[in-house]
């Protein structure tokens, strides 16, 4: 064969071709900018010229007659150009004014979800899940769209004390920096791996198994020509089952949820956080996993209603104290929310000054 | 009527949030692999567990990545996803599209494809769910015809990713889709053939907010900032005065160092900037007055990542300032000591930030050769367990 003419490493298209007169004409010369209701924004050039930013929330799975769609609104509204965000939100860039209510009613009267700006609950990042994973321990898709039809409101409006991230990974890989959001939904397995010994011994890396285990509670028998997992050191992380499919973590009861709280990104007025961990187990419960979106809910509104403005969830908590955050959203304190992994001590209290 | 195959899913069509079931529906319409992927996703929502086989090696000519590998474990049942493997593919920076490309990328997709996708994956490529094993190749053929190359997987750099920086944000205090695309174009082996121990992510913001949350999520975090004054435009403080900020209590009295004041009969902001550390909350809620200074670079942190294997780990700030101007030949050239020296020393799958705990801050510094600052640390040391190189002892 002739691979004269096969290309191979020519990169992503140059996003100089992707941007719009206004942005390319104003590219890092832009002054300030404003929220001027939910779901819409202006940025002020320092021309003078007005950027108008209408966002939308997306399913994140969507099909080619999606794109297609958005994309003709974009052709009648945008000039033909469009962008999506870190959060799977999608945003129509408008630079005349006096489109900007017509698309707004076009993009409600036709259903989308318009809004996720300041202090909302902006789109969750979220991964696979059922749809498309092979380690998850719930779905995400439908996990999020569960929740967020619950929190609408929280959505298309700008309500909140300050920004509220919710993200959800369906396992401990946690795809997407859901570790460092307000409210962090991440599907856990409960069961050590149910070990296949065929499959481990005809498709696996046996020392790569081994090694994988982060707290050495996988050992080689080599009657089998297998592996032995000490259950009670095993943590459920599924490391093993990445390296060997004979090692399998998934089960109907073993799987479910866990809900952290806290995290952040943003360095401002207080460094990043990780969230931490509050509900350790709630049961895959589809279609609409009801007890996901009230914990979820009890968490937001708790919050919401006692945060200073500005106030994200983890700053909020820092101040009155994870006892009292237990007090007042009602959650039951376990033992499975004290760490007992790499970095513990960190995490136990050395001062007898804390809150009754 | 026939009765729904689907009567789970079908619930969450309702509700005012955005529906992926109905997004899977219309590419059904179209095509089997969706409709049996939605078959499928209802047998799971019953029996409460995936359905997918476990990885599998897929690929196209010239490339170790961008291609992920699904079976489904069921295929007797649902045939039409019984190869349903995905695309990676590198977005644009800042994840910019003209309407146009979108068609032809949708064209293309719709030929080969199941017709579903992610704008974006977790990472930021364009994720093409599901296409079949002989359609790979033709697949990729006809997406370099239109411009997309495929983005990373495995053990190789991943797809760097950017915030929206210049092109829309005052606050870039970097060119964050200009460095983006130097990145990428520069590293094109390493994004294409997995030659690490393990997965390395770049990621970079424009200013101290971090809407990539590259802090949380990269080996090599590159974030915008400045050294200089903050900028204030009285014009904007009055602004902000008359308009319904409580300039005291929103602004004054969260500034996390304390270094500013408000006089609030003159209408006087003053900002002590030696002691400003440019968390950005002041600007943040006072975009028309405040803005970063003029002398402007980014703080480089390395080692943040997800839990697995060993951990979770926000970066740790390596350098607190560099200037980046194109070439970035000072980045790159960091990059590279970078990786070489995880490269050489890592085990397999052990990120950057696991290998700098294994063998120390200091064995890192000194193989990349950057001096010890203070800006490094959140506090020293309380421990006397430390080291001395023979060559000090003298």
């Amino acid at each position: 064969m002739d691979f004269s003419d096969y290309k191979t490493d020519f990169g992503p298209p140059n996003f100089r071709e992707m941007l719009p007169p206004v942005i390319e004409k104003n590219y890092g010369k832009w002054k300030y900018h404003e929220r001027l209701k939910p779901g819409l924004l202006m940025h002020m050039a320092e021309s003078g010229d007005e950027l108008y930013t209408v966002r939308v929330g997306s399913a994140r799975l969507v099909s080619t007659d999606w794109i297609r769609d958005i994309s003709d609104i974009a052709d009648e509204y945008c000039d033909g150009y469009v962008r999506f965000t870190s959060r799977h939100n999608l945003e129509f860039l408008v630079s005349d004014k006096e489109k900007v209510e017509p698309l707004i009613e076009h993009l409600k009267a036709n259903g989308y979800a318009v809004g996720g700006t300041g202090h909302a609950i902006s789109n969750p990042v979220h991964t696979q899940g059922w749809i498309h994973c092979h380690t998850p321990a719930t779905d995400a898709s439908g996990v999020v769209k569960a929740v967020m039809d619950d929190l609408f409101e929280y959505f298309a409006d700008s309500k909140l004390p300050a920004y509220c991230r919710i993200s959800l990974a369906c396992c401990l890989n946690m795809c997407g920096a859901v570790h460092c959001s307000d409210v962090a939904i991440l599907g856990i397995h409960r069961k050590p791996p149910a070990v296949n010994h065929e499959d481990v011994k005809n498709k696996c890396e046996l020392p790569n198994v081994i090694a994988a285990c982060p707290t050495g509670a996988i050992r080689p028998d080599p009657k089998t020509k297998s592996v032995v997992v000490n259950e009670d050191k095993c943590m459920y992380c599924g490391n093993c089952y990445t390296m060997c499919p004979g090692m399998p973590l998934a089960d109907p009861v073993g799987d479910g949820v866990s809900i952290w709280v806290g995290g952040k990104i943003s360095s401002a007025r207080t460094p990043p956080k990780f969230s931490r961990l509050v509900i350790p187990y709630l049961p895959n419960n589809p279609p609409r996993w009801p007890e996901v979106t009230s914990a979820v809910r009890n968490i937001v509104e708790t919050w919401a209603s006692n945060a200073r403005k500005h106030e994200r969830m983890g700053e909020w908590i820092d101040r009155v104290g994870w006892e009292r955050f237990f007090d007042m959203t009602g959650i039951p304190f376990t033992v499975q929310l004290i760490d007992d992994f790499t970095l513990a001590p960190d995490t136990y209290r050395s001062t007898p000054t804390f809150k009754w | 009527m026939t009765e729904s195959e689907t009567p789970l899913l079908d619930d969450l069509e309702k509700g005012p949030w955005p529906s992926f079931v109905t997004e899977i529906k219309r590419a059904g319409e179209k095509k089997v692999a969706a409709k049996d992927l939605l078959r499928q996703l209802e047998r799971s929502y019953v029996d409460k567990i995936g359905y997918w086989k476990h990885g599998g090696i897929v690929g196209v000519r010239g490339y170790g990545g961008g291609v992920i590998g699904r079976y489904s474990n069921l295929p007797d049942e649902y045939p039409g996803v019984a190869e349903f493997h995905t695309f990676r593919v590198n977005m644009p920076s800042g994840w910019f599209y003209t309407t146009e490309k979108l068609r032809k990328l949708c064209d293309v997709w719709d030929k080969h494809g199941s017709g579903l996708t992610n704008m974006h994956g977790a990472t930021g490529d364009i994720i093409l769910l599901g296409a079949p094993t002989d359609q790979l190749q033709p697949c990729f053929d006809d997406l370099a015809e239109i411009g997309f190359d495929l983005g990373g997987s495995g053990s190789d750099m991943r797809t760097p990713s950017c915030c929206v920086g210049p092109g829309r944000c005052e606050y870039a205090c970097i060119d964050t889709l200009d460095l983006l695309y130097e990145i990428t174009m520069e590293y094109q082996d390493e994004l294409h053939r997995p030659m690490f121990p393990y997965k390395s992510k770049i990621k970079i913001a424009g200013c101290p907010n971090d809407c990539v949350a590259s802090v949380a999520r990269s080996d090599i975090s590159i974030v915008g900032t400045w050294r200089d004054k903050i900028q204030v435009d009285p014009e904007g403080v009055s602004y902000y005065a008359g308009n319904g900020i409580n300039i005291q209590e929103e602004v004054i009295d969260l500034c996390p160092t304390n270094s500013m004041s408000w006089d609030a009969e003159s209408k006087t902001l003053s900002i002590n900037d030696q002691e400003c550390n440019r968390c950005m909350h002041c600007i943040n809620v006072m975009p028309r007055a405040l803005s970063p200074g003029k002398e402007r670079g980014a703080t480089i942190l390395v080692g943040g990542k997800a839990p697995i294997v060993k951990g979770a780990l926000l970066s740790w700030v390596v350098v607190p300032f560099m200037k980046m101007e194109p070439p970035y030949d000072e980045m790159k050239d960091l990059i590279e000591r970078i990786w070489d020296w995880w490269d050489e020393n890592g085990k397999m799958r052990e990120r950057l930030g696991e290998l700098i705990n294994r063998l120390g801050m200091r064995a890192f510094l000194k193989a990349v050769d950057l001096p010890a600052v203070p800006q490094m640390i959140r506090v020293p040391r309380a421990n006397p367990y430390y080291f001395w190189d023979p060559e000090e002892v003298k």
